[in-house]
């Protein structure tokens, strides 16, 4: 049933590009119900599945005999909560962008092809297939940023094409010889993940090849500090664009580190353990202190993302269940909460009044303006900083839980970061909403249009669904849980104190 | 001796009859029935008739390939295996997209001659591919040349494209002359121009300072015709300045059978002085020579790739690039690694005629070959610049496409080689160089999809046929690229 959601994406990029060019309002209309189908897919397919500790075959066909690929889709917990999350971001992401009125038709093809690839790596368990999807999201990334964007938007679209394509060129290599040992180990060439996870790979051999794989995946989970790409990425890119940058985009790079690198290599992942936790430390600190003394307001949240993407790193470093049930849920509460976050400044602030820069929104008043903006980029930002009630507290909570009995130096580091992070969030509600500048005289014959309803709609639906989590997390943990537990599952081989000793 | 049977021969080359049957029945319309029409109607009624006579010649080689036929004339002279008929078959396709993507075409009004100079290069390219016998390698080489130096001279309005064909001539001609070189050499170490043959003289005798010239000076020879670095520098002039459908040509039949040979004779030739081009590990042979060259050329093409404003420059430094990522095939010399290369090697050739199609389509629209003039393609002519991206990102390696699968196949087989992933070295400098090549493939798409058409751009019309083409090869590269096994199956 899962499968249905990337095959509905792209039946629905189809279905656009056979549009006649000029009916913008038929284009939105497709896209709203294409992404509105998938989510419902993926909800009802996730709540179908009868036990997500295990994987459970959608679908496996020989695809390439000759080097062992099969179409092979497949789905644990793991995969359910990120396929909701997908579901959900594109649902808002649409209704963010109701108002491209620019080749509107193939805005959303693109958008819709994006969507379809990040469907189909959550839900891929033959490596080739993943790598296939994964590669598959860069192009529309590209042109949604580079056509629809704004602020410097070719240079953010090609500096991140490059990231993404150089990150997944080392995963390539990895992978190519990785194929090849394993296949001298297994006797048969093999590219199904669930075999590769018991391959026993030579020490030496993880060694190099998983800091290889798993840094070409987390240059676009935004680790630090190969997270340049971010913040230029996320400004340049149109408000849709931000939302699903932050809000999936960045999980695939977070799950290929989790799904293939780590599963892969565990001896690997000791090795290089420590190391990964500076780099996810240094980037919670840095993205946070950066976002501190920005001006652009769009600027703030990129910054923010590279921040709570540290967590995500961080429980995965800290290779303990509660450390990776944190890491897990920490994805899909970031693709909430970056996703309103970027929908306020991007669809509600910027398209109305043409700014981002502080300067210019101090003397606005916007909270007065546009009640509703400013309500919810508190909402938002409550939930940013973590407080309790929102996704955002539990799932970080778990990490720093997580990480505090491998790393304490650490992880007193980090939540040194989520005081920066409320003192950020605060300037930014403070400047950009409520500020006390004297405001500048109102030009009545340019009011701000109101809010419409579809940012209304996605707004709802974004802070509802980080409350539920936060009030019920049990929702969620009862997917991601038994992945981690079963001794049976994937990842006990990364979680086994001592590993082969 | 036996008698020389000429019936036999007659039957084992009667696809190359048929197709230079073909060449006779088109120059002769041309001349006759078809004097004094219009360009169009003489160029689609030539077309027609060399894509019946190519399609026969198919269907006929295909009849063979079925019956699994395999027939060795004259010690090697020429030889016919099902391996050798598939390449035929995929040169009759290439030929016929090649010939499609021309009808269009306005630079000439010399009809008849263009498509029989085409067939006739068609011709040299089958036998080149049915021979394992130097001589014959050697001759069947130079009528193709032949043809193609005369089809990149062919625009006459051009100067450019005089100037090119000759400079590819002097190179073609010196490259011929160091290749003669080369298998003079062979034939006086092992007294014989049969492959085969030569691997035994040669074996035993250690790897001598003959043998080294003969090697290098046959790797030169060879370096020219695949435009491989330092032997390259003909290939972007050429590309330049010959009409779009001759670099077509250029870039994908005659690139499809050299490689061929060029493997046949490496790994047939010299069995037994492979040498080493493992990390670590050189030994003197020919694997480091054509290691040392393919490193150059991915590098080399990749990097001057970037610079290039025309578009058909880029493809040429693309195609630089490409020959090394082939090179890597040859140099690995196992059964795998030569069913990955020649599947990258004709699904390379797909993509690179679509990609001067394109070209050909825009060239005649707005004048010339710049990357700006494919600024706004996307509105101008959605349905081209789709087939425009599909062939890009499938050169640049995305996948689904042809070329995604095909460096995968080609990788895989290489890292395998050998042990302790010797060759992983030129694996992981030919992947980053691809991840280079994505940037200047994805500058022409930024131009057809991102940029704005300047408001007096002409309008860009494409003709129904050429269009046909490219939208029929730009399915074929997602094809096998979604399902390769249509392909392997028979390599």
């Amino acid at each position: 049933m899962l499968a249905w959601t990337i095959y509905i994406t792209f039946f629905g990029v189809l279905v656009l590009m056979l549009l006649p060019r000029d009916n913008a309002r038929a284009a939105r209309i497709v896209a709203l119900l294409t992404a509105i189908a998938g989510c419902v897919v993926a909800f009802v397919g996730a709540i179908q599945q009868a036990n997500p500790g295990e994987v459970t075959t959608i679908v496996k066909v020989p695809w390439i005999p000759s080097i062992g690929a099969n179409y092979y889709l497949a789905a644990d917990g793991i995969s359910l909560v990120l396929v909701v999350l997908t579901g959900l971001a594109a649902v808002s992401g649409i209704l963010f962008s109701w108002n491209i009125e620019k080749r509107t038709k193939e805005f959303f093809a693109f958008y819709l092809a994006l969507i379809g690839g990040v469907y189909g790596v959550f839900l891929s368990f033959d490596v080739l297939l993943l790598f296939v999807f994964y590669e598959l999201t860069i192009i529309p990334k590209y042109f949604l940023i580079a056509r629809w964007g704004s602020t410097r938007k070719e240079y953010g679209a090609m500096k991140l094409a490059l990231y993404s394509f150089v990150g997944s060129h080392l995963v390539l290599i990895g992978l190519i010889a990785a194929w090849v040992v394993a296949k001298g180990q297994l006797g048969h060439a093999s590219l199904d993940l669930i075999e590769l996870s018991k391959v026993a790979f030579p020490v030496a051999f993880q060694h190099w090849v998983f800091p290889l794989v798993f840094v070409g995946f987390a240059i676009l989970a935004g680790m630090w500090p190969f997270h340049t790409w971010a913040p230029t990425g996320h400004v340049a890119a149109p408000t849709a664009g931000s939302m699903l940058l932050a809000g999936v985009v960045m999980k695939l790079g977070a799950y290929g580190c989790l799904r293939v690198a780590m599963v892969m290599f565990p001896e690997g992942v000791r090795m290089w353990q420590g190391e990964i936790a500076c780099l996810a430390v240094a980037g919670i600190v840095y993205g946070a202190g950066v976002a501190l003394v920005q001006r652009d307001f769009k600027f703030v949240i990129g910054y923010s993302s590279v921040s709570h993407m540290g967590f995500v790193l961080l429980g995965l470093a800290t290779l303990n269940t509660i450390g990776l049930d944190g890491a897990v849920l920490q994805m899909f509460s970031h693709g909430i909460i970056a996703g309103l976050l970027f929908a306020v400044v991007g669809r509600m602030v910027y398209d109305r009044t043409h700014t981002r820069d502080f300067n210019d929104l101090e003397t606005m008043q916007l909270g007065k303006l546009i009640p509703f903006a400013g309500v919810t980029f508190v909402i938002a930002g409550i939930a940013s900083m973590g407080l309790p009630g929102f996704s955002g507290f539990v799932a970080e909570f778990q990490v720093l839980m997580g990480a505090w009995t491998v790393f304490p130096k650490l992880t007193i580091l980090s939540g040194v970061g989520i005081l920066i992070g409320v003192a950020y969030t605060l300037r930014a509600v403070q400047k950009g909403f409520y500020s006390d500048a004297p405001p500048k005289p109102v030009d009545h014959a340019h009011p701000l249009e109101p809010i419409s309803m579809p940012e209304r709609f996605g707004a709802v639906m974004l802070i509802g669904a980080s409350l539920v989590i936060g009030l019920f997390p049990g929702l969620l943990m009862n997917w991601i849980e038994p992945c981690f537990n079963s001794p049976l599952s994937m990842f006990a081989r990364l979680l086994v104190k001592g590993g082969s000793q | 001796m036996n008698p020389v049977n000429y019936l036999q021969i007659l039957q084992l080359a009667a696809p190359e009859t048929i197709v230079a049957l073909t060449v006779l029945v088109v120059l002769g319309a041309d001349l006759t029935l078809l004097r004094g029409k219009s360009l169009a109607v003489r160029f689609n009624a030539g077309a027609l008739i060399s894509i019946l006579g190519c399609l026969a010649a198919a269907a006929f080689v295909v009849i063979r390939f079925t019956n699994k036929a395999e027939c060795d004339l004259f010690n090697g002279f020429l030889v016919v295996t099902p391996a050798s008929d598939f390449i035929k078959v995929a040169l009759l396709a290439l030929t016929i997209f090649t010939i499609l993507i021309s009808t269009s075409a306005k630079f000439t009004d010399h009809v008849g001659e263009y498509l029989s100079l085409i067939l006739l290069g068609t011709i040299g390219l089958m036998f080149l591919v049915s021979t394992e016998d130097l001589l014959m390698v050697f001759i069947s080489l130079e009528f193709a040349s032949l043809a193609l130096y005369i089809l990149t001279a062919f625009n006459k309005h051009n100067e450019k494209s005089a100037e090119a064909a000759l400079k590819y001539f002097l190179f073609g001609g010196m490259s011929a002359a160091f290749m003669l070189f080369g298998f003079s050499l062979l034939y006086g170490i092992s007294g014989s121009t049969n492959l085969r043959e030569i691997a035994v003289g040669i074996a035993g005798k250690g790897f001598d300072s003959l043998l080294l010239v003969a090697l290098v000076t046959t790797v030169i020879g060879f370096g020219f015709k695949v435009a491989a670095v330092p032997f390259h520098l003909w290939a972007p002039d050429a590309y330049e300045g010959a009409p779009t459908p001759s670099a077509a040509f250029i870039g994908s039949g005659s690139k499809v059978a050299s490689f061929y040979v060029l493997a046949k004779i490496f790994t047939l030739g010299f069995v037994g002085a492979e040498g080493c081009a493992a990390y670590h590990n050189f030994l003197s042979g020919w694997t480091p020579v054509i290691a040392i060259v393919a490193a150059l050329s991915m590098v080399l093409g990749n990097l001057t790739a970037i610079v290039q404003s025309s578009a058909k420059r880029m493809l040429a430094y693309s195609a630089i690039a490409h020959a090394g990522y082939m090179l890597l095939g040859v140099l690995s010399n196992t059964p795998a690694s030569a069913s990955a290369m020649m599947f990258y090697v004709i699904t390379y050739a797909l993509t690179t005629i679509g990609a001067f199609g394109v070209v050909t389509v825009v060239e005649e629209a707005t004048g010339g070959d710049a990357i700006k003039n494919f600024n706004g393609l996307s509105k101008r002519a959605p349905g081209l610049s789709l087939c425009l991206m599909i062939f890009l990102l499938s050169l640049g390696g995305i996948p689904p496409l042809a070329g995604f699968i095909g460096k995968f196949f080609l990788f895989s087989a290489v890292v395998s080689f050998g042990e302790n992933l010797g060759l992983l070295w030129l694996v992981i400098l030919a992947i980053a160089m691809s991840a280079v090549s994505f940037y200047y493939y994805l500058r022409v798409l930024k131009a057809a999809y991102v940029e704005d058409a300047a408001p007096d751009a002409p309008v860009i019309k494409v003709p129904l046929l050429t269009f046909l083409a490219l939208v029929l090869l730009a399915l074929l590269v997602i094809l096998f690229g979604c399902a390769p096994g249509l392909l392997t199956q028979f390599l």
